[in-house]
């Protein structure tokens, strides 16, 4: 191979949600320039919902990203709330862990069945797939589905449901409503133990890197996080929500429509399943532990290409988690908690497929959106999705450009990263001098 | 010739503009059909769910998102002249999208508000529907549209028929369900009237009232259910001006009638 530089270039990133690109430029295997640029044209969410209603913020940020609509729904009632000053307990935040189980049961497997898993065995989509894995390929969607009949079977419809508000539901689900989708969940889970066994044999390309994870942590010893706790990470954080902003900032750069964020005067992180996986190991159901140490990853793993892996380990948290709501649920007197507004700032952060969702919201005495904050699990991913690329072109520099550009994008889906969710968000190509 | 009778599968290509991708992803979430649809339809390009793309002429193009860059404006006219049917999907391509505030408002402070360095962001001073731009053969509405509604338009496309989506009200499928009327029996302020079918009436059915996710059915009287919402509920204008005016803010419509709010509460 040449000294020469080389431009490795993917200007419409597949497989991903919304629109990126790659942009590498290397010499030898001295990498000059990593991007991951985002195009995706920004739609202005903090700025729009100033002068809207409080409420109004569930449904209108949950059309940032439909695919995870019920993480914005989520860490926006949550955020109303702690504005508001009331807390949703008992029933009516079990009812918010099931709808927010669907959502990552069918986010995750999208994500490992259609998006990612072709990476692994060489193809360039999940239909190629299907071609020659139908039983795989169906195993998944019918995975994928029993998240989506959860979700509507709560919230209405799986795409931006209409049942959840600050406080909690419109309309309380009766058990008999629920009921029959308990069987229906346990199947599901069985194959999403055979989905652990199945991504437990994909070739994993090696990398390795001591990130610092950062995810939520409840306070209740048997949860994984999923609706709520302390904000956490691997070299010490741990915060409540409000001091968000004293630890973390984000960056505007010229590349990208998602600004970049990171731990004030420390630099990159990391957010999602393998944060929330190797800070939370402990809190996996006896089901989901199990089958991740069958796996090889009870020790927890830092190959960020094993993410596709911790994402099936929580696929079976997600139902086991969902079949116990549903065994110990009694409908609630009430639908929501009710609250009159009052000037505030809230804060909310909750536990997104892809990771860490934080919003803050200042609220007017008649209860009006005065300002608003968003900042989603890609954009904090960014920083470290680019130092990703950066180390793992330096050990592969030998590959030639098609390989290693495949490489790089199956490195990028890695993270499952969100376009439309981080812009105010990603572009993929190699440049060798 | 259609291509089913040259024996070659039908093109499909989806396209995404400014919006959250919910749209086509409805048609990954066809999980029992997809498969199925794969080979009846040749899924040519499709970004989301494929790193493989086949070159246009495409026999139907799905559009999601709207037009809020200039770069966007000459993309679609791209779209357009390799597209044999166009066919829009969701409130951002066929009404503007929730995006489609900015039009009632300061574009340029709305990215000051978000951005740090405005000078990088380019973006139009509007959102914009795709009929704006292009000439456009069919509108599925809805935020999100509905899958099976998505399912009929190819399946009619496939056939060589128009597609049977009724442009009546949510009412009419709220009083098929058999739901009672939560603006009559509860006071709940609801868009049903004036809104286009195809959710299922989902909101009266969870005893909530509708907010016009669907945008406007078909000659909707927006003046007469707003002036009910006001005499009969106490709506006050800035709420109704703020009812009309959320993902088809910017249909004609919907626009009009919280203009129309907007200035009466001026005065």
């Amino acid at each position: 191979m040449s000294e020469g530089t080389r431009t490795i270039r993917t200007p419409a990133l597949a497989r991903v949600e919304g629109e990126g690109e790659m942009y590498v430029r290397l010499r030898g295997s001295e990498v000059l320039d990593v991007q991951l640029r985002i195009y995706e044209p920004p739609r202005l969410f903090e700025a729009l919902l100033r002068g809207r209603e409080l409420g109004e913020a569930v449904d209108i940020t949950a059309r940032i990203c439909g695919i995870c609509p019920v993480a914005y729904q989520m860490s926006a009632c949550e955020a109303m709330e702690d504005a508001l000053g009331i807390e949703v307990s008992g029933q009516l935040r079990a009812l918010r862990r099931l709808i927010y189980c669907g959502e990552w049961i069918e986010s995750h497997t999208l994500h490992l069945y259609l998006l990612h898993a072709p990476d692994f065995l060489g193809y360039e989509s999940g239909f190629a797939m299907a071609a020659e894995h139908g039983e795989i390929v169906e195993r998944g969607l019918r995975t994928k589905k029993a998240g989506n009949e959860l979700i509507a079977a709560i919230g209405g419809r799986e795409i931006h449901p209409i049942n959840v508000r600050v406080g909690g539901f419109y309309r309380a689900p009766e058990r008999r409503e629920l009921e029959p989708l308990r069987e229906k969940l346990e199947r599901a889970r069985e194959e999403a133990l055979e989905t652990v066994r199945w991504t437990a044999q994909l070739p994993f390309p090696e990398l390795e890197h001591d990130y610092e994870f950062v995810s939520l942590r409840p306070a209740a010893a048997d949860e994984y996080p999923i609706d709520r706790g302390r904000i956490v990470s691997s070299r010490g954080i741990d915060i409540d929500a409000p001091r968000f902003d004293e630890v973390f900032e984000e960056l505007h750069v010229e590349h990208s429509t998602a600004l970049h964020a990171r731990v004030r005067e420390r630099g990159a992180y990391l957010a999602g399943p393998m944060a929330r996986f190797n800070l939370n190991r402990d809190r996996l159901s006896p089901i989901a532990a199990e089958a991740a140490t069958e796996a090889g990853i009870g020790d927890g793993t830092r190959n960020p290409f094993k993410s596709i892996l911790i994402r099936a380990v929580e696929l079976v948290y997600a139902f086991d988690e969902a079949v116990r709501i549903i065994d110990a649920y009694e409908k609630p007197d009430a639908p929501a908690v009710e609250a009159r507004p009052r000037a505030a700032v809230g804060h909310g952060v909750t536990e997104a497929p892809r990771g860490l969702l934080y919003h803050r919201y200042e609220i007017t005495e008649e209860g009006g959106i005065a300002a608003a904050r968003i900042v989603p699990p890609t954009s904090q991913n960014q920083r470290s999705i680019e130092e990703d690329l950066e180390r793992l072109i330096a050990a592969n520099a030998g590959l030639d450009d098609e390989a290693l550009q495949l490489r790089c994008e199956q490195a990028i889906r890695n993270y499952d990263p969100c376009i439309s969710c981080s812009t105010h968000f990603l572009r993929l190509e190699i440049d060798r001098v | 010739m259609s291509a089913a009778e040259t024996g070659a599968l039908p093109k499909l290509a989806v396209w995404k503009f400014a919006s959250c991708d919910g749209c086509q992803l409805s048609l990954l979430d066809c999980e029992d059909e997809i498969l199925s649809l794969a080979g009846e339809i040749e899924v040519a390009y499709f970004l989301e769910a494929r790193r493989a793309t086949v070159e246009g002429p495409y026999d139907i193009s799905l559009v999601e998102g709207s037009i809020t860059t200039e770069h966007d404006s000459e993309r679609i006219r791209e779209v357009r002249s390799v597209s044999k049917r166009l066919v829009t999907i969701g409130a951002c391509a066929t009404a503007g999208g929730i995006q489609a505030l900015r039009n009632f408002a300061d574009a340029k402070e709305f990215v000051a508000a978000v951005y740090a360095t405005p000078s990088y962001i380019s973006t139009l001073e509007t959102s914009t529907p795709i009929s704006d731009h292009v000439q456009v053969d069919y509108e599925l509405q809805g935020c999100p549209i509905n899958k099976l509604q998505l399912l009929e338009v190819l399946g009619a496309y496939l056939a060589g028929r128009r597609p049977e989506i009724p442009a009546t009200s949510v009412c009419m499928e709220c009083k098929r369900a058999g739901n009672v009327c939560v603006m009559v029996a509860h006071g709940t302020p609801c868009l049903g009237p004036v809104t286009h079918a195809g959710c299922g009436a989902l909101c009266p059915a969870y005893h909530r009232g509708c907010y016009g996710c669907y945008g406007p059915m078909e000659t909707p009287n927006t003046r007469s259910l707003a002036g009910w919402m006001r005499n009969s509920l106490g709506a006050e204008r800035p709420q109704l001006a703020r009812e009309f005016r959320t993902f088809n803010a910017n249909s004609p419509a919907f626009r009009a009638e919280s203009e129309r709010q907007e200035e009466a509460a001026g005065e």
